[in-house]
């Protein structure tokens, strides 16, 4: 059979090991030389080891604020994950029935994981865009003071940028609520309703337990998404850039290992977060069973 | 049980927040870049109106064979070439793997454990994934060093970095993991029972991959598919940062019109780049129905 150790089988474990190099390797590379010494440039080899990098990145030499965007991201990331996990999972319980407008609803989701990145950052920033002239045209048409005194734009992160990362983020929730619910085994919530629960109660005993690891799911793919997300937050983020935008700025205009020192700092983070969540999801998988 | 699903209507009510998010952040925007694509603009704002200058500034000398191919048409060619090859890539390397993952590693925890090993990077920066291949492929780096120190060229190469290959090796390692999950869904569902039948009726490994597997597997490989030919097909980030910004595509036609605020113009474009992508889609979703497959 198929599993037999054959040739077959070492090629492909050989090809398997040659992926899993070309995946992590260019990574790992650009950790090492952010390790780089005072005098190092962008290539090896390493001349010396040192942290030199990441106190410049510390200090703000030479690169734009970055403190701020990496706190912007933090903050939008966990706010796109709350409202992820919140939306889809109940968007997944209400999916687990036909409802009224539920294949619109289906199609939309499909349709945003492959609508280009570019066109639907164009077009959020257009509607943000005649938002605010509507604004505008309401301040100066009804003289109303503190629009047109204080009034700068709607576009911003917490509006058009928080709207436009949803729309990536919520259908892998919801991807993710079908792929649970299609293996959900039902005779646990008919039981508890037999028993004369709640829907709620039924809900928050029953279901809710049954589905936490893959909610964790929910919310890894919420915040790493958005903590990365480039293309579609790049034309509505208003004034304040997230660190992505920040990023694909700064590889056009610096060219020292500063760069690397950053790509390991939001890397950490990314791989801290996975980290917890699968711990996360074994934890809750071992208390289940 | 009738009388139950008449009890509660009100789980349907639970889309209504999910729903008013694509409303507002989905279907208004792309209603929108239509509709404006036929509108005026100058320098300061955009004009309601009702003008296809947008659109026929776009195919401008298009028509006219006897000259060179427009610029536009090159775009595209251009783009399509890029979505085959990494297509053609993504698939080749993204089916081995999903093969390997779904029948030759036996236990489940392992397949777990290596399927996550393939899925993490997802989960990381794109940017950093794209500059981290610049110490490699440099003109000054580890890949130019080992050819100059074998003697296989005399010259550090150029076209290693920022060029067509770049872009494409780039976008091999971002998406082939789009091609990944979706086949090995599918693989995990083929009954083993049939691969043994073919097994135990003569059939030799190659002839199982290709007589059994592959067709039960063809759903994941149009929805791997679809993803890495759309994402190829909107792209102005990767053939931006790994082309060093020399190399057109159709969406950064659209990001350098919305820098210079000729925001029609790029609706027009916008407009044209979706109407192909939703074309390709349709044609291979002819072929598959996505719902079954979650």
């Amino acid at each position: 059979m198929l599993n037999k150790k054959n040739k077959t089988y070492y090629v492909c474990v050989f090809f398997f090991c040659l992926f899993v190099l070309f995946l992590y390797g260019p990574t790992f590379t650009i950790v090492l030389l952010s390790f780089q010494g005072p005098d190092g440039g962008l290539t090896f080899p390493l001349n010396g080891v040192s942290t030199y990098w990441f106190e410049e990145l510390w200090r703000g030499g030479s690169v734009v604020d970055i403190g701020s965007a990496f706190k912007r991201s933090i903050i939008l990331g966990v706010i796109v994950m709350v409202l992820t996990v919140l939306l889809s999972v109940s968007a997944g319980l209400a999916f687990r029935k036909k409802f009224w407008g539920s294949d619109t609803l289906f199609f939309a989701t499909v349709a945003s994981l492959i609508v280009p990145s570019i066109v639907l950052s164009l077009g959020v920033a257009l509607q943000f865009r005649l938002l605010d002239d509507f604004t505008k045209w309401l301040g100066s048409t009804f003289d109303i003071n503190y629009i047109n005194e204080f009034f700068q734009t709607t576009l911003g992160m917490f509006t058009s940028g928080l709207g436009a990362q949803l729309t990536w983020t919520l259908p892998f929730g919801l991807l993710i609520m079908f792929a649970v619910f299609n293996r959900f085994d039902k005779s646990y919530e008919e039981a508890a309703r037999d028993l004369g629960a709640s829907p709620w109660k039924t809900f928050k005993e029953v279901v809710f337990p049954l589905i936490a690891p893959s909610i964790i799911g929910i919310a890894l793919f919420g915040f790493t998404l958005s903590y990365d997300e480039l293309a579609r937050s790049s034309q509505v983020m208003g004034a304040g850039n997230t660190l992505p935008l920040e990023l694909k700025g700064l590889t056009t205009t610096v060219t020292t290992p500063v760069i690397y020192a950053l790509g390991t700092v939001t890397t950490f983070v990314s791989f801290s977060v996975i980290g917890i969540s699968i711990a996360c999801y074994i934890w809750l998988k071992r208390k289940k069973g | 049980m009738m009388k139950f699903l008449k009890l509660k209507p009100s789980v349907g009510l639970l889309s209504i927040p999910y729903s008013l998010i694509f409303i507002f952040f989905f279907f208004i925007p792309l209603i929108l870049t239509f509709i404006i694509s036929f509108w005026d603009y100058n320098e300061y704002s955009i004009i309601p109106d009702f003008i296809f200058e947008n659109y026929s500034y776009i195919f401008k000398d298009c028509l006219n064979f006897k000259k060179d191919m427009c610029v536009t048409f090159k775009t595209y060619l251009s783009t399509f070439i890029f979505c085959f090859i990494t297509w053609f890539f993504t698939l080749i390397i993204g089916f081995f793997v999903a093969y390997f993952l779904a029948f030759y590693v036996n236990s489940i925890t392992w397949q777990i454990v290596l399927f996550l090993l393939c899925t993490i990077p997802f989960w990381t920066s794109n940017v950093i994934r794209m500059i981290s291949w610049i110490p490699l492929l440099g003109r000054n780096g580890l890949v130019n060093d080992f050819l100059l120190s074998t003697g296989l060229v005399d010259a550090p190469q150029e076209w290693l970095l920022y060029s067509g290959f770049s872009i494409v090796l780039a976008f091999v390692h971002l998406y082939t993991l789009f091609m990944i999950v979706p086949i090995f869904n599918s693989m995990m569902r083929i009954d083993k029972s049939i691969i043994e039948a073919a097994y135990d009726n003569g059939a030799n490994g190659l002839q199982i991959l290709w007589n059994v597997i592959i067709p039960l597997c063809k759903p994941g490989i149009v929805i791997g598919s679809i993803f890495v030919i759309t994402v190829v097909m909107g792209d102005f980030i990767t053939i931006g940062i790994m082309g060093g910004q020399q190399i057109p595509s159709i969406g950064k036609i659209i990001y350098v019109e919305m820098s210079y605020l000729q925001l029609p113009a790029a609706a027009a474009n916008a407009v044209i780049l979706l109407a192909l992508t939703l074309l390709i889609i349709w044609i291979m979703t002819k072929m598959i129905d996505i719902r079954k497959e979650l």
